[in-house]
């Protein structure tokens, strides 16, 4: 928390990160079990608990079951939907005509491709810079973290109308220079590099954010220093050491963003490619209830991706991670 | 290289560190200098500037903003914000409730689920949440027709039906955000104000809120940027029929209205980064000064 207390006031895009204020909490409590909040009610002398009890069960109940039904109900309705045709009764034709339906397929490559080229990019660029931050330029840590957090404050449609400007260079004013055809490289059809860049910029503050609890947990100088004194070299270090106690972060990071650009809609459709999201409105019109039936595999797809990369994290969730983190260090 | 000049005495070490770290960060700021810093650059200078298109002279000119202060678009920037305020408010109170409920519940399993669920469902926006809702409460949606919605005067494309599909992912998103700041009220300073006869009002009144100030105001500032910036669910849902400044920008970009509106489209997008810029300014003191509690 220490370490972090110069560069909030320095920072104007500090305040754009929520989970900065939020995460020392966790852990200035590193050792406080998740029952905790409960635990007053029990601990707490006799007369006050005795008193108190029953109402937050009762209030708690009712809180959840209305929540529940607030994000069960849409995705219960949107199911019958697909499965239930007035007057036919139920059929499964919305899903099963899916994989045959026109740029199905393509779309979903595409995405997945486009996914994977920015996890790709987006850990290469914040990874390194993350962990030199911590190691040996504190300096320029405002720095970074401003440029990561940027992209917060800046909405993707205001960023899509930056990045059509800059395309329009191209025929405009670079037609006689080689760069020319770098701009026709990158707005290839069949794989958007610009789109891969947007996307990076977009999933910054994501990667930036989980990257920077998984390094807030570790103490990375001291572990650095250890290996570094055992006689272990700078890459062994960074893949063997660091890498490894960052691996929910990781996961978390490529997590966020493979969700963020298998749903991108703006920037995509602004730039006229066609990934999952564009493609999925296109059909809407004339196929409604298969437009319905995809979202609602994009959904499961993406909680199953969530499960599998939490697993892969060992721990339940990037928040978990933290104290998990901590405790096994000081142990 | 390293490995030598590393075994060296500490003074050298620390002095030859700080250079060669600083050029791991270097990819990074280059890139973002170059994909964010270049479009954002064109964009700001395009919103001020108009190029003759005969001649090719660029000149300085404040018409396209006001043009972007005027008429439709100042209803969308209007419109947009209100949304993004109501749905902010509201999903930030219902975001607390519920990750309170889930946090001081006892059962771990109720926990890492709500949690999970919420991650999931924050990242649920755009597309698919905008079929999910119509295909429940939409003009023949499931709900409606079996709860006969439509005469009781609902419309889900509208601004009300806007907020409630918004709540859809702001609400878990408070819930990610706030549930590691409820975890870190100890449970010992509610001790401590139960032991001075402190009720459960005067706790939250002087110790919960406050130290949760700088926590509930990110994820307030938070939530009302993710509703601002909202496209892709307005898009897919209203079309047109409510005004927000992201589907006005979407039309002028595409060419749907007059010709040579490209330049407002830029003013607008330099209109929304300004206002979500004087969002965090309006923050930055008030969360420095709340900021102190959870040292």
């Amino acid at each position: 928390m220490a370490a972090m207390t110069p560069t909030t006031p320095a920072t104007p895009a500090t305040p754009a990160t929520p989970a900065t204020p939020a995460t020392p909490a966790t852990q200035t409590t590193p050792a406080a079990p998740y029952a905790a909040g409960s635990a007053p009610d029990t601990e707490a002398p006799g007369r006050s608990s005795s008193a108190r009890r029953p109402r937050p069960g009762i209030w708690r109940g009712a809180v959840l079951a209305l929540a529940g039904a607030y994000f069960l109900v849409p995705l219960l309705a949107s199911f019958v939907f697909t499965v239930h045709v007035p007057g036919q009764g139920i059929t499964f034709e919305a899903y099963t005509a899916l994989l045959s339906a026109d740029g199905f397929t393509e779309s979903l490559l595409l995405s997945l491709g486009l996914a994977a080229a920015t996890i790709a990019l987006s850990l290469l660029l914040a990874v390194p810079a993350l962990v030199a931050v911590r190691i040996g330029s504190p300096r320029l840590r405002p720095v970074v973290e401003v440029m990561c957090m940027l992209p917060l404050v800046v909405p993707p449609i205001a960023l899509v109308t930056g990045i059509t400007t800059v395309l329009r260079w191209g025929p405009e004013h670079l037609s006689r220079t080689p760069l020319y055809q770098t701009f026709i490289a990158v707005q290839n059809e069949k794989f958007p590099v610009v789109l891969v860049f947007a996307y990076t910029v977009l999933a910054l503050p994501f990667v930036y954010r989980s990257l920077d609890a998984g390094l807030r947990a570790v103490d990375v100088p001291t572990l650095v220093e250890a290996a570094r004194s055992c006689g272990a070299s700078w890459p062994y270090v960074v893949l063997r050491v660091l890498l490894p106690n960052l691996r929910a972060s990781l996961a978390g990071a490529a997590f966020l963003t493979l969700a963020l650009v298998l749903g991108e809609f703006t920037i995509a459709s602004l730039l006229g490619f066609q990934p999952f999201a564009v493609w999925i409105v296109s059909i809407s019109g004339a196929q409604a209830r298969m437009s319905v039936a995809v979202s609602i595999l994009s959904l499961l797809i993406t909680w199953l991706l969530l499960i599998a990369l939490s697993r892969a994290g060992t721990t339940p969730s990037t928040t978990a991670a933290a104290p998990a983190t901590t405790s096994r260090k000081e142990s | 290289m390293p490995t030598s000049d590393s075994r060296a005495a500490g003074g050298t070490r620390r002095r030859r560190r700080g250079p060669r770290t600083w050029l791991a960060a270097l990819p990074l700021l280059v890139f973002t200098g170059l994909c964010f810093g270049i479009p954002l650059g064109a964009m700001a200078f395009g919103a001020v500037t108009r190029t003759d298109p005969a001649g090719g002279a660029t000149r300085l000119t404040g018409e396209h903003l006001a043009r972007s202060l005027q008429g439709p678009y100042l209803g969308s920037l209007i419109g947009s914000v209100q949304l993004s305020a109501l749905t902010a408010l509201v999903g930030g109170v219902l975001g607390v409730v519920i990750a309170q409920a889930v946090v001081t519940s006892r059962s771990k399993g109720l926990r890492s689920a709500a949690l999970t669920a919420s991650g999931v469902l924050a990242n649920f926006g755009g597309v698919p949440l905008a079929f999910a809702f119509i295909a429940t409460v939409g003009i023949s949606g499931v709900v409606t027709q079996l709860a006969d919605l439509a005469d009781l005067g609902w419309n889900l494309y509208s601004f009300t039906g806007l907020t409630v599909v918004y709540l859809y992912f702001l609400i878990p998103l408070m819930v990610l955000v706030i549930a590691p700041a409820l975890d870190g009220l100890r449970p010992q300073w509610r001790e401590a104000a139960q032991s001075s006869g402190a009720t459960g009002w005067q706790f939250w009144r002087h110790v919960g809120l406050p130290v949760l100030a700088p926590s509930l105001l990110g994820g307030f500032v938070l939530l009302f940027g993710t509703a601002f910036a909202a496209h892709a669910t307005a898009a897919a849902l209203v079309g047109g029929s409510v005004p927000l400044v992201t589907l006005k920008i979407a039309d002028a970009l595409s060419g749907n209205v007059l010709t040579g509106q490209e330049n407002v489209a830029l003013a607008l997008g330099l209109d929304m980064i300004l206002i979500a810029g004087l969002v965090m300014a309006v923050y930055l003191p008030l969360q420095r000064r709340s900021a102190r509690w959870l040292r």
